[in-house]
């Protein structure tokens, strides 16, 4: 170890000493064959990888997708050593505006754009004649997890989970609970909600749903800030709302359900037919809703039926690309990148690193074929 | 004592120079000494001035903005700077007074046990155990006051919310619109008096250390003359040691509360923050601190959001500012009683 430093150490200082020696004696060749010589050798490198992609590209979006995309990014730059791809979490809105002004050549959205909005030519970034391809890459599922000792899961419909987190229904035993749990037995205890005192794109994810589901009861839009702080204790963060639920009887909260292992976990539906949040559940509840009609081919916005078969609070975060790029190369590796990411490798590995559900399989065809119809 | 020192350092190290005791050759070591230490002493002056300067000019903007100007969204919920920052500075207060009202008695009677009762081994391995507990960081106070305290506190609590309800302080029950009474009786016991537990015991070793060297200081003729005069021990506590150490436990109790006030990192962890002023002990509904509060927030709010959030750390220092300039005042009113010179 110590003496290949020293080795490596006299190496350095030869090479300096006789950068130097160039200099001084002023043979201005030496100095300038070594440059020339490196830029040939990596020409030459990347003439011999022939498929291998280079140049730079940057997204900006929503920052629900902020752990998966740099995930994803750092694995693509670290395959495609040639490329520089970048994604800035400033936000859906920002995002959307971004390719809209051309700032970026690709953007993360909650959101598709509406078919108003999605007109060709409204979007710089993009060739004058092409409108934007919305492309759901990231299903990201909310877990309610409760504790009642001895109760592992619980069935609710999307207006008992509002009235229980607005707190409507005060106690577990309550009549609206226990109808739809037969056979569960259900303490005379008081209801506790705990919930993210923190500024948290769960709970924006969360009242979202409440909101879709029992307008009457949840009359706030969704936020990413919890509307009823009086009726619960705040936790800070994923790890704070689960333990406080963990180490607390007769609790009730939601964390993203990657995190909901070891607590009781409710089941959502209606008419005898719930969901465990489980990423087949997740998946498949995308899957059976439909698409946006009156669209261009390959533009996938999912018009979420919170209805359809399978675990309903889940949020979809869109990949929006231009379908048709002015740069040649530009278009290559969106097309490359996206092709990436909703790949069954680039879905396992945000399952992994940020707890999203993988696209199914179905899902994931059809937002192939779309990225295929990217050109330039 | 310095004074006499350097002539018998001259003596060992500049034996051949026959005056040495001659003050001849320019002291270049005292003038370096005096100079290195005055300006420490400016130092502080500086570095108290840039703190200020930095959050004035952060805070001022955020003090005096509308209500409705963009920045954290519990600002514009709650209607206004004031409105938002007074309960956090509530909650910073009361959290602390209720911290030292635990922990002066306890400390106090700690340091008394250590100075006049113990026997001196005992005091001594005593003496250790409290220096070693005012090194514990903080950090490690929030995690085991929130995984092993609060846990074990919550059936007691519970139990304090059920009988004793009557009591305004220990009261969890708060009705709903309809009028239904509904338990807020705070999840795995963390609470305000939880919190508070925590703080005591934070600023209690701070509090002994300092007080058990101020009550070893009592001159020995006043402990004898009273015992003198027929006092029992805890008469002679009470006429000796305690008037002649009682700014010494002020300036000790200050330190603790300067601790209790800015501590950030145990709050944080134990207290379930909102930003409201009451003072029931038991509920989900606390007060959160000036401090805990900033930790929470600051890393997601950005622009004006930040300067809300320095303007709230501007009002902790004001707080600590007066706090020990009344403890500067008890201190002085009191010196000419207290026999200490």
């Amino acid at each position: 170890m110590k003496l290949r430093a020293v080795a490596a150490l006299g190496l350095t200082a030869a090479l300096a000493l006789t950068a130097c020696g160039g200099d001084s004696t002023g043979t201005p060749s030496t100095t300038e064959s070594a440059p020339a010589a490196t830029t040939s050798a990596s020409e030459s490198e990347s003439t011999s990888d022939a498929a291998a992609l280079s140049g730079e590209v940057a997204g900006m979006g929503a920052s629900s997708m902020k752990v998966a995309q740099g995930a994803w990014t750092a694995k693509f730059m670290e395959d495609n050593s040639g490329v520089r791809i970048s994604y800035a979490p400033e936000g859906s809105g920002a995002g959307r505006e971004g390719i809209q002004q051309g700032k970026v050549a690709f953007a993360g959205s909650d959101e598709a754009f509406s078919i108003e909005d999605n007109k060709a030519g409204s979007f710089a970034a993009c060739s004058a004649d092409s409108g934007v391809l919305d492309l759901p890459v990231y299903i990201s599922p909310v877990a309610i997890i409760f504790n009642l000792p001895g109760v592992e899961s619980l069935n609710m419909t999307g207006e008992l989970a509002a009235k229980i987190f607005k707190g409507d229904v005060a106690k577990w035993n309550d009549a609206a609970i226990a109808e739809l749990n037969p056979g569960v037995t259900l303490p005379d205890e008081y209801i506790v909600v705990v919930y993210r005192g923190d500024k948290s794109g769960t709970t924006e994810n969360f009242t979202d749903y409440l909101h879709a589901v029992a307008p009457s009861v949840w009359d706030n839009e969704a936020d990413k800030e919890w509307p009823y702080t009086d009726g619960g204790q705040p936790a800070q963060q994923t790890d704070g709302v689960k333990s406080s639920v963990a180490s607390g009887p007769y609790t009730i909260g939601y964390v993203d359900a990657s995190a909901a292992d070891g607590v009781g976990v409710a089941h959502l539906g209606k008419d005898g037919k719930f969901f465990a949040p489980d990423p087949e559940q997740a998946a498949a509840v995308v899957d059976n809703s439909e698409l946006e009609s009156g669209r261009a081919e390959g533009d996938l916005a999912v018009k979420l039926n919170r209805e359809a078969e399978g675990y309903p609070i889940v949020l979809i975060s869109y990949a929006i690309a231009c379908a048709k790029y002015d740069d040649a190369n530009t278009a290559e590796l969106v097309k490359a990148y996206l092709t990436y990411i909703s790949s069954a490798e680039g879905q396992a590995l945000a399952a992994e690193q940020a707890g999203s559900a993988p696209l199914s399989d179905e899902m994931m065809g059809k937002v192939k074929a779309a990225i295929d119809s990217i050109n330039a | 004592m310095s004074t006499q020192t350097p002539p018998a350092e001259q003596v060992g190290t500049e034996s051949d120079d026959s005056h040495s005791l001659v003050r001849s050759k320019a002291r270049y070591g005292d003038a370096l000494f005096s100079g290195i230490s005055s300006g420490s002493a400016l130092m502080i002056f500086v570095i108290l001035a840039a703190v200020a300067t930095f959050l004035t000019s952060q805070a001022l903007p955020a003090m005096t903005s509308e209500p409705d100007h963009t920045g954290l969204s519990e600002v514009s919920a709650l209607g206004g700077f004031w409105q938002w920052a007074l309960p956090l500075a509530f909650g910073t207060v009361w959290s602390a007074v209720l911290a030292m009202l635990m922990a002066v008695p306890l400390a106090v009677g700690i340091a008394l046990y250590l100075s006049h009762y113990a026997p001196r081994r005992v005091a001594r391995i005593f003496g250790y155990l409290i220096d070693l507990l005012a090194a514990v960081p903080s950090v490690v106070f929030g995690l085991w006051g929130l995984m092993v305290l609060a846990p074990t506190l919550h059936p007691f609590y519970k139990w304090l919310n059920e009988t004793m309800s009557w009591f305004p302080l220990f009261n969890a029950w708060q009705a709903r619109e309809d009028g239904e009474l509904r338990p807020v009786l705070a999840v795995g016991g963390q609470n305000m008096l939880t919190a508070a537990m925590v703080l005591a015991l934070m600023i209690t070793p701070i509090i002994t250390a300092l007080s058990r060297e101020v009550f070893l200081q009592t001159p020995l003729l006043h402990e004898e003359a009273s015992l003198a005069l027929g006092a029992t021990r805890w008469e002679m506590v009470k006429q000796a040691v305690l008037p002649f150490s009682r700014p010494g436990i002020i300036s000790a109790c200050m330190l603790g509360l300067g601790r209790a006030l800015g501590e950030t990192m145990a709050v944080a962890m134990i207290l379930p923050g909102k930003v409201l002023v009451t003072f029931k002990l038991l509920t989900y509904n606390n007060p959160n601190t000036i401090a805990a509060y900033i930790a929470q927030n600051f890393p997601e709010s950005e622009g004006f959001g930040k300067m809300q959030l320095i303007a709230a750390g501007l009002i902790l220092f004001i707080i600590t500012l007066v706090v020990n300039m009344i403890a500067r005042g008890i201190i002085a009113s009191r010196r000419e009683f207290s026999g200490a010179n």
